[in-house]
């Protein structure tokens, strides 16, 4: 039993670094816009929340450095891909290769420090519900974050105004224009959202999962994320069960290994990819649904009154 | 009483100018609609129309000129202005979100404190909906509206935001009679309790039935205001289109040869359950005459079409041209034999938006000599694609112009010629002139007549009386899928052809017995 709430609740963290950035990402994308640049944005938001928090020692001001470097990359792509209206994949693409390259650059005299990452803290009453008290509630304070995020994303989009606009937008910029409604002021926003979500989820990776700086320490998970977003057919509640799935796959591997699978590492190493991908297939297969949750004027450059 | 009427002034515009790069969209265009008219505003395409509507809702500025609302000067910065003006605009194509239900688009156009409450919301989308004789649930999705119920959150969204001037952008060309009848009947009592209405139309007798006034655009100028009850259609069309352009054909008798086409017990399923199947369609055409087929639509019109064209070869019975059956042969096979068509989508199915003139004759006339060992003679096809513009004219710079840019009418000008020009055997033409304006209309009728006199025959399929009545020697009607039989033109009253539009006829008989 033990072992089974502690699984839980590693898989707990290593779904949140995935779940933050695909949550940024998902509201990216309900405008329309397409961001690739996750990879790039979560990097920088890596390092310059470890860098910020080694030299001024607090942790609170890694994360709001993480963010403002999360949101300055997307502002950046905002430019290109909104502003002047660029090819939103070679935009993104860009940004990733640029955020990979400058954190490397940048990191290069981080890596070997370490510092105390955010530890846990239980919250009272709730973290005393059996199994479930433990695995939720007994966690680091970002991973509660995480969990405000969601509820936060997903009652935006379904019950407030400013998701009914998002919503239109993503679905036909021309007529929303038509309709009077401010297309690029959106689209920035939302752009901006996603890159402070996934400089957020950067910060996790540095300041709480593995509390150190390491050259590529994402490991692909922006792409995972950019995967996840698609795969969740654009709906927050199927978003956060693709990436605790991750999770749980990611812990499984590492389990595996423990108990002395006898198998390559690199094949293990792969399954959370693999499963992650194949479940959120099996779960988007209801066209109907689908079509009213996608953005139909994704990855399309829109100029306004042309 | 002189105050009232200076009050009564909803909108004047005085000596709009708009300029685009080449062309002068607005050309001093003066306009005054008072509170509770109904102001027509008429033009061909090209005419300015369009860019006038932009300017009063507030999509783009003009160049020069002022625009007074109720009495006081303003400049409407973008369509949310205009709309807290009170200045409302039902679009050609609706700007409607279509994952989204009727309220949530029309909380979409409202203030944030008015669109809160859902339930309130609901409740004033019905009421307004119910009013004005336009049922709405405002919790259906938008993309499971039909047309016409598209319009009618268009206009509610409009209605439920007190607008006092309501632009209606070619309403009507979506809509079938009994559905036109409805939106005049709301139009109309709408103008008693004192909004105005800016409606735009190419339909002359509808003008002169709902519109108290008109103002006539032609070139990006006015060529005349008038009161359309009291002046002739024709005279409407006059200010339209100047006076070098003529307004109607005058069509001579055809002169029929022997028979071309037979088609004989042609079925076809459709595998979607909303769709029409075709069953048992019997059909002579002559050479040198005109078939017209009337009939509401979506009563097997494309099916049939389709099955001509070769895009439909899975169904029953025979089409013999000249007494080889084509009914399995492949659209191009059928099209090497002479077989033409010209379908009802202009963009898209015949044309490609956003290929060059002469990039889309190559897709339907390589057989003229254009294509080599698999290699394409560009300087023949841009000759080829210069001569339909030449004799067919077609207005635009070149054959380097993408069909997008094309007018509807100057496009269906060039499709039609692109056809003409292969000497067809059969043309198949459906709609041709849908959307289009009087003197593309003229035009494309003349290129029609002058291929059947050619030797060619036609197939008209249209929801056009007066089109059809004017062009074909035979008529009959498509309903369910069944056709009924031929008539002559001239012995066929416009009741019985109601009659057969509505399905009542005996099917199944060969329909040239009558001719």
């Amino acid at each position: 039993m033990e072992l089974i709430i502690n699984v839980l609740a590693a898989t707990v963290v290593a779904g949140t670094p995935l779940l933050l950035v695909a949550l940024g990402e998902l509201i990216c994308e309900r405008s329309g816009v397409l961001n690739l640049g996750q990879e790039g944005m979560m990097l920088m938001g890596a390092v310059a929340g470890f860098a910020a928090a080694l030299s001024s020692g607090s942790l609170l001001v890694g994360v709001a450095a993480a963010i403002v470097a999360g949101i300055g990359m997307s502002l950046l792509f905002a430019f290109m891909a909104v502003t002047l209206a660029a090819n939103q994949y070679a935009a993104g693409l860009a940004l990733t290769i640029f955020g990979t390259g400058l954190s490397a650059f940048l990191g290069a005299g981080f890596v070997g420090s370490s510092i105390d990452g955010f530890s846990r803290v239980a919250i009272p009453l709730l973290s005393d519900i059996p199994v479930l008290g433990r695995v939720f509630f007994d966690q680091d304070p970002l991973v509660y974050v995480s969990f405000v995020a969601f509820a936060g994303v997903a009652l935006f989009l379904r019950y407030s105004r400013g998701g009914l606009l998002l919503r239109a937008i993503g679905e036909d910029p021309e007529a929303a224009n038509a309709n009077g409604l401010q297309v690029l002021l959106v689209r920035y926003l939302a752009v901006a959202f996603g890159g402070g979500m996934a400089g957020l989820a950067g910060a996790y990776l540095s300041l709480a999962y593995t509390p150190l700086w390491t050259e590529n320490m994402t490991a692909g998970r922006g792409w995972i994320a950019l995967a996840l977003v698609v795969f969740a057919t654009w709906r927050p509640e199927r978003l956060i069960l693709g990436a605790y799935l991750f999770g749980a796959a990611s812990i499984l591997h590492l389990v595996l290994q423990g108990m002395g699978w006898k198998s390559s590492t690199e094949l293990l190493a792969m399954l959370p990819y693999l499963v992650t991908i194949l479940m959120l297939v099996l779960l988007s297969w209801n066209p109907a649904r689908t079509r009213l949750n996608t953005p139909l004027s994704l990855g399309q450059p829109y100029r306004p009154g042309s | 009483m002189g105050l009232c009427m200076t009050a009564a002034i909803r909108l004047k515009l005085e000596n709009i100018v708009k300029e685009y790069p080449g062309c002068r969209a607005n050309d001093g265009i003066d306009l005054t609609v008072g509170a509770g008219e109904i102001h027509a505003l008429l033009g061909e395409n090209g005419a300015g129309k369009s860019t006038l509507m932009k300017v009063i809702y507030g999509v783009i500025q003009p160049d020069q000129g002022r625009i007074v609302w109720n009495g006081h000067e303003v400049q409407v910065d973008n369509p949310a202005q205009a709309r807290r003006m009170g200045i409302g605009m039902v679009f050609q194509h609706f700007s409607l979100f279509e994952t989204l239900t009727v309220a949530e688009n029309i909380a979409l156009s409202l203030p944030p404190d008015e669109a809160r409450n859902r339930n309130q919301l609901n409740q004033r989308i019905r009421e307004v909906s119910e009013r004005y004789g336009m049922a709405l649930d405002p919790r259906r999705y938008v993309s499971t509206l039909s047309v016409g119920e598209r319009q009618r959150v268009e206009i509610v969204r409009c209605l439920i935001q007190e607008t006092t001037l309501l632009i209606l952008d070619e309403p009507t060309s979506v809509l079938t009679p009994q559905e036109v009848s409805a939106l005049f009947a709301t139009l109309r009592k709408l103008s008693k309790e004192g909004c105005s209405i800016l409606f735009i139309s190419h339909k002359l007798e509808e003008v002169r039935s709902l519109c108290h006034t008109a103002t006539v655009l032609r070139q990006g100028r006015v060529s005349g205001d008038c009161q359309p009850a009291e002046i002739s259609a024709t005279d409407i069309a006059r200010l339209m289109v100047g006076d070098d352009t003529p307004i109607s054909t005058q069509v001579t008798a055809a002169k029929p040869g022997a028979t071309l086409v037979e088609i004989r017990g042609l079925g076809w399923k459709s595998k979607d359950p909303f769709g029409t199947s075709l069953s048992n369609v019997n059909l002579d055409l002559h050479k040198g005459e005109i078939v017209g087929i009337a009939g509401v639509a979506g009563n097997g019109q494309d099916e049939l079409l389709k099955a001509l064209s070769g895009e439909i070869r899975s169904g029953t019975g025979t089409i013999s041209l000249e007494g080889l059956n084509i009914a399995s042969l492949f659209p191009d096979q059928r099209r090497k034999l002479g077989v033409a068509i010209v379908p009802e989508e202009r963009l898209g199915r015949g044309a490609v938006p956003d290929m060059s003139l002469a990039d889309n004759a190559l897709l339907t006339a390589s057989g003229q000599g254009l294509v080599s060992r698999g290699l394409i003679r560009s300087g023949r096809v841009r000759a080829f694609s210069r001569e339909v513009i030449r004799r067919f004219g077609v207005r635009c710079t070149g054959e380097n112009n993408t069909a997008g840019s094309l007018s509807g009418g100057n496009l269906q000008k060039y499709i039609i010629g692109r056809e003409a020009l292969q000497n067809p055997r059969l043309l198949v033409a459906s709609h041709p002139t849908w959307g289009v304006d009087v003197g593309s209309a003229v035009a494309i009728h003349e290129s029609l007549v002058r291929l059947r006199d050619e030797g060619a025959s036609i197939l008209l399929i249209s929801e056009d009386l007066d089109e059809l009545y004017r062009l074909c020697n035979r008529l009959g009607a498509l309903c369910d899928g069944r056709l009924s039989p031929l008539a002559p033109t001239s012995e066929l009253h416009i009741e019985q052809l109601g009659q057969w539009m509505a399905g009542e006829f005996e099917s199944g008989e060969v329909a040239h017995a009558v001719a």
